[in-house]
């Protein structure tokens, strides 16, 4: 990106994964910035989301090791990971406010807040429920939202823990067209205020070519006709996608050149 | 228009409702008169006005030998037994329902002995508990919850695992550590599942506690019945079996009420 350091903040290196005997993933390398907004795409069954669990910590690698910011492997998904899933990224026995709470609160020994601490945690949920568009359903529980209301308070959860790095796992995939198109003016803004390093994955190319920097594509480079699953998948193109997948041009190029009216 | 999608007024379910109620009183009724017609001094099958009257007898009128009013007595011996039972099943199975659905380990150690436990007869082993508790208050709710704790053990820890892993995982991405997810996840969106598993387990509990109060007590609903059953006391079994299952009825309303009241989360996703 335009002269920003060239330290990677998130490395995957020769990652491997397999299910017993089965091989996912393999040889899969790849490195991103901060503040990149990462899409994944692929076919089915080409492990696009286990490559997310991966990043989360939620399954370990049988090869290789992926960082963040320079840190250890982590174990176990932790704080530096925020993630949203298609469902169920919310808590449906808790209020719309007690949700953006849960983000802060959950760190704390019994997972609440008391006393003064209580009431500023409180009016920095509404502070983010006014930003993402929610705060007239402050008070209500998850279940009586529409989907894409459902996954703006998902969004807000995750990022009022302040993670480094957002998993967002096909978070749009159950939304009707119009009310994506919507979450994703809302994501393009939210990540222009936040700069967060964000990686997403879809099915949908467009969705990733219009919200990413780069579109990694996962595929299977090696394939037996006689036996499907003999060869993992890897990452077989890493595309630019700034300026709607040309980055290094411009259709009109900016000359200064006072133009007639 | 398919059977299916035909569906009722408000009056007809009213009446439909109401209909098998009316019926069994009524071939009861019938089977009362026939019989006593042809033998006035007969005790099977008392007429409805005497069963009245001998409720009102019972639920008024103190005993002439202890000068209490045994009914009360009885329900408040047997409410006692069956509220300590079932409050300690659920009480335990809560605990370690999370406990097993949420640790692999305790899984692991767990699972399978509560999985054989549960296919014990409970009323196999009474005679051990009346030997092992003695015949006062303690082996009948040991009994109740012999009977009830492992099918709720295996109904808590099975709702744990049916709760999303994502859900967990969001929990431990803002940085939750167990006892935070066992405490603000799980046990809240358990709970509402209790109370439909203890509904549910209101029944056994019932059978269990009659089946030990009939085979040693000295009070207690169960107990009543199989006294005076001895005397062929028709009047007064069926005033306490309906007495027992209005008690039931109303717990099991309790239970539901509770339910919508203490858990309006639920009710949203209707």
């Amino acid at each position: 990106m335009d002269g920003g350091q060239p330290v990677s903040f998130v490395t995957a290196e020769n990652i491997f994964q397999s299910y017993g005997a089965r091989p996912i993933l393999e040889r899969v390398n790849v490195t991103v910035d901060e503040g990149e907004f990462i899409s994944i795409v692929g076919a089915s069954g080409c492990g696009k989301s286990t490559f997310l669990r991966l990043l989360l910590a939620q399954e370990r690698p049988t090869r290789g090791e992926i960082r963040i910011a320079g840190a250890p492997p982590a174990v176990e998904p932790g704080l530096d990971r925020g993630v949203v899933f298609q469902k169920y990224s919310v808590f449906p026995h808790m209020t719309v406010r007690e949700n953006i709470v849960a983000g802060e609160s959950f760190r704390t020994t019994w997972g609440v807040f008391s006393g003064a601490h209580k009431k500023a945690a409180r009016d920095r949920a509404d502070d983010t429920l006014a930003r993402i568009g929610l705060d007239h359903v402050a008070d209500q529980y998850p279940a009586t939202l529409s989907g894409g209301m459902q996954q703006r308070l998902a969004i807000g959860q995750a990022l009022a823990a302040k993670p480094r790095i957002l998993l967002l796992d096909e978070p749009f995939g159950a939304l009707d067209p119009g009310t994506r198109l919507s979450m994703h003016d809302f994501l393009t803004e939210l990540r222009a205020e936040t700069r967060m390093t964000v990686f997403m994955v879809t099915h949908d190319l467009e969705e990733g070519f219009k919200l990413g920097d780069r579109v990694l594509v996962f595929d299977k480079p090696r394939w037996d006709p006689t036996d499907p699953n003999a060869y993992g998948a890897t990452i077989t193109y890493d595309f630019d996608a700034r300026d709607g997948g040309i980055p290094f041009q411009r259709i009109e190029e900016d000359t200064h050149v006072l133009r007639p009216a | 228009m398919r059977l299916i999608n035909r569906q009722p007024g408000v009056a007809l379910k009213a009446a439909l409702m109401a209909l098998p109620f009316v019926l069994t009183f009524v071939a009861y009724w019938i089977g009362s008169e026939i019989r006593l017609a042809e033998n006035p001094s007969d005790k099977l099958l008392p007429a409805p006005s005497t069963i009245a009257a001998t409720a009102e007898r019972l639920f008024t009128e103190p005993d002439r030998r202890s000068d209490r009013i045994l009914l009360w007595h009885d329900t408040a011996a047997s409410l006692m037994r069956l509220f300590l039972g079932v409050g300690i099943s659920a009480l335990l199975a809560t605990i370690l329902g999370v406990l097993i659905g949420l640790l692999p380990h305790v899984r692991a150690t767990l699972a399978g002995f509560v999985a054989v436990v549960s296919m014990i007869p409970p009323l196999a082993i009474l005679p051990i508990l009346f030997i092992v508790f003695g015949l006062g208050e303690l082996s009948k709710v040991v009994l109740i919850i012999v009977g009830i704790l492992p099918f709720l053990i295996r109904d808590q820890s099975q709702r744990v695992l049916d709760i999303p892993r994502e859900m967990i995982v969001k929990a431990e991405t803002l940085g939750a550590s167990s006892l935070v997810i066992a405490l603000r996840v799980v046990l809240p969106q358990l709970l509402p599942r209790l109370i439909q598993s203890v509904r549910l387990s209101l029944g056994p509990a019932w059978l269990f506690l009659i089946a030990a109060e009939a085979i040693a007590s000295e009070v207690g609903l169960g107990y009543r019945i199989f006294l005076v059953r001895r005397f062929l006391a028709m009047d007064v079994i069926l005033t306490y079996v309906l007495w027992i299952t209005l008690l039931a009825f109303l717990m099991d309303l309790a239970l539901r009420t509770l339910s919508r009241k203490a858990f309006p989360w639920t009710e949203a996703s209707l």
